[in-house]
């Protein structure tokens, strides 16, 4: 008997038993679904925090404040007020791989307009900030060096803090003055929607001149970070470690001393955040992994039951002829059709369902092709794993004792 | 065509050995209609096996069309059982949500016939035993007569060098048992080796030959006197009505 002629014998005799069919495939279809979807999600996760990160500026390094270690109290980064406005100019005559250089202050404020009210981030910072973060402006403008030397109370809203005061993201909020913590402010700009949310949105903050935060708002002149754009990307290192050198001469750290800073390379931030990320896809996916292991072990449990159910059949087709070889390859293609049509039917709910749950939770999901190929592959060879002992089962079986089961 | 020499079977149990055969001796010839008789424990539904190439005897030669198949494999067996031996059981055992057809064309599936040509085989053959106009039912929409005239009909499909047949009409009324050792008597005439195990001495009177088996012995072998005709059977009984 060839091959093809074991197939149709196969898919008759899973015909023939429908609701046991389907019910067997169901272990396999939830498994591979369940694969396809979690490691879609996590993915989606590692896509849209890469997004997120390298949205946050180009080429970007980051100076923050040193940890406090005083008595063996550790504080947390950025725990120190080491960082001053001193250090900026130096930062920026670092060297030729620093290309521009924001300080940055920040503080949380309540921001009120008439019977508006919202709590959101004020960013205190130099008109360097628009380019090394890519700002771009919707209406009105930036804020200026002008605006800086002259402690202007002007402010730069994102688009979500607009919707938050007034209701509409496109309402003409230009020339009015917002109060943020009772210090009135004119709003001279509005910045493009990016989209981000959550962690770190540059929707949801104020930018206004950092000589005016610090004054008005914080009343402190540490700062809580320098931004740095390096020239290009192949310059982050060399720039790094410029601004390393310098700002260890400025603060007077002695060799071996550890550093009263940090810089940041964005690639780090991103490198560590994707392992992260990945590692929770890698955990997803496992978990899932396990449901399709289930899901196999289903499979070999249903044809093992068959082939008890069937031992008239199989001794009936022994009787007249069929090898050993020929039951085998019925009972083996039985199990590959029931795991492989499972394990089709799961990657289109699979990937159906991660997008689902993507829209459900507003966040982006990507199904992998390698998800989709190693779970396909997979429901293949559990087929064949779980198919083999009954199959050889079923094929062993003696035509007499077979033919007079009952 | 068929030679058993000092054919024996022995079965072990624990430590108990017990011949289901001990030492047959039998020689069937082509185109012969033998019925094989006996008590139950006898040795027939043994003797069955053996001849049917389900089972290899402990000792002994079986010489089926001149090759000795006393030694053969499992799948040598399965070849064997293919080709030249056609299976009619007392439970017709047939595949149950299979079509007449389709039931009939398994054989020749197994032997690696085409589609179109099992299909044609398997209809004649279906043909042949008076079921040409069901081939599409299923086992369950069909009489026990029905049902057996296709088990028959799916063990001529292959043409094989004998049909067994273990109590045929063992499941069946008379009158279904009469249609059906009409329809052997027929394929007798058309030349077919046919080996029959009951254990009803009136149906065994429509062959022509009784081979009597008791304690794994082969007790008596006669010619039948008076064979009786299945045909005239059902005529003579259509009469009486």
């Amino acid at each position: 008997m060839n091959f093809f002629e074991s197939i149709r014998v196969s898919l008759r005799a899973l015909r023939a038993n429908k609701l046991r069919s389907a019910l067997t495939m169901l272990g396999m279809i939830i498994g591979v679904a369940a694969v396809i979807a979690m490691v879609g999600i996590g993915n989606g996760a590692t896509a849209s925090i890469t997004a997120q990160i390298q949205g946050l500026g180009s080429n970007l390094l980051t100076v923050s404040p040193g940890q406090s270690n005083a008595g063996g109290v550790r504080g947390g980064a950025g725990s120190l007020t080491t960082l001053t406005m001193t250090d900026v100019p130096k930062v920026q005559a670092a060297g030729p791989a620093v290309k521009a250089v924001a300080p940055v202050s920040s503080t949380n404020a309540q921001v009120v307009l008439g019977s508006g009210n919202t709590s959101t981030s004020i960013t205190g910072t130099t008109p360097d900030y628009q380019f090394i973060k890519n700002v771009s402006i919707a209406t009105g403008r930036f804020i200026t060096t002008a605006d800086v030397d002259s402690n202007a109370r002007v402010a730069v809203l994102g688009p979500t803090v607009v919707t938050d005061l007034m209701g509409d993201a496109n309402a003409d909020i230009i020339g009015k003055n917002i109060k943020i913590n009772n210090v009135p402010f004119q709003v001279i700009g509005v910045t493009t929607a990016t989209g981000s949310t959550g962690f770190m949105s540059s929707d949801d903050m104020i930018t206004a001149p950092i000589s005016t935060v610090q004054e008005r708002l914080i009343g402190k002149t540490t700062l809580r970070s320098i931004l740095i754009s390096a020239s290009s990307a192949d310059d982050m290192q060399t720039a790094q470690d410029e601004i390393t050198v310098v700002l260890e001469q400025a603060h007077k750290i002695p060799a071996g001393k550890p550093d009263d800073f940090t810089v940041q390379n964005q690639a780090d931030i991103l490198a560590s955040m994707q392992g992260v990320t990945q590692t929770l896809t890698m955990l997803l996916g496992g978990i899932a992994g396990i449901s399709l292991l289930v899901g196999g072990i289903g499979i070999m449990n249903i044809m093992l039951v068959s082939v008890t159910e069937r031992t008239r059949e199989i001794g009936i087709r022994k009787a007249i002829g069929a090898k050993s070889n020929d039951i085998l390859l019925q009972f083996l293609i039985e199990a590959i059709v029931l795991s492989v049509l499972g394990g089709g039917i799961g990657i289109v709910l699979g990937t159906a369902g991660s997008g689902l749950i993507g829209t459900a939770l507003k966040m982006s999901t990507s199904t992998s092709l390698t998800a989709v190929l190693v779970a396909f592959g997979f429901s293949g060879g559990i087929g064949i794993i779980f198919g083999v002992f009954p199959a050889k089962k079923a094929a062993a079986m003696d035509p007499i004792d077979a033919l007079r089961f009952e | 065509m068929i030679d058993l020499k000092g054919i024996k079977k022995i079965y072990a149990n624990g430590d108990i050995q017990v011949a289901a055969l001990n030492g047959v001796d039998l020689h069937i010839g082509a185109s012969e209609f033998v019925a094989i008789m006996g008590p139950s424990g006898s040795g027939k539904s043994t003797m069955m096996n053996i001849l049917g190439c389900l089972d290899t005897p402990t000792e002994g030669e079986y010489f089926l069309d001149g090759t000795d198949v006393a030694k053969a494999s499992g799948n040598e067996l399965a070849v064997i059982r293919n080709r030249k031996i056609g299976f009619v059981f007392q439970g017709f055992n047939l595949l149950a949500r299979t079509t007449a057809v389709e039931n009939v064309e398994l054989p020749l599936l197994y032997a690696g016939v085409g589609g179109k040509e099992r299909r044609t085989r398997a209809i004649a053959a279906l043909e042949s035993v008076g079921l040409g106009g069901r081939i599409h039912h299923r086992p369950k929409e069909l009489s026990g007569g029905q049902q057996q005239r296709v088990a028959i009909a799916r063990a001529l499909v292959t043409n094989p060098s004998i049909i067994l047949a273990d109590e045929p009409t063992g499941n069946l009324d008379s009158r279904s048992s009469e249609e059906v050792m009409a329809i052997f008597q027929r394929l007798h005439a058309a030349g077919n080796t046919i080996i029959i195990v009951t254990h009803e001495p009136d149906i065994a009177e429509f062959t022509q030959r009784i081979v009597r088996f008791r304690d794994g012995h082969i007790e008596g072998d006669e010619i039948v006197k008076n064979q009786r005709t299945a045909q005239a059977q059902i005529i003579e009984e259509g009469v009486a009505k």
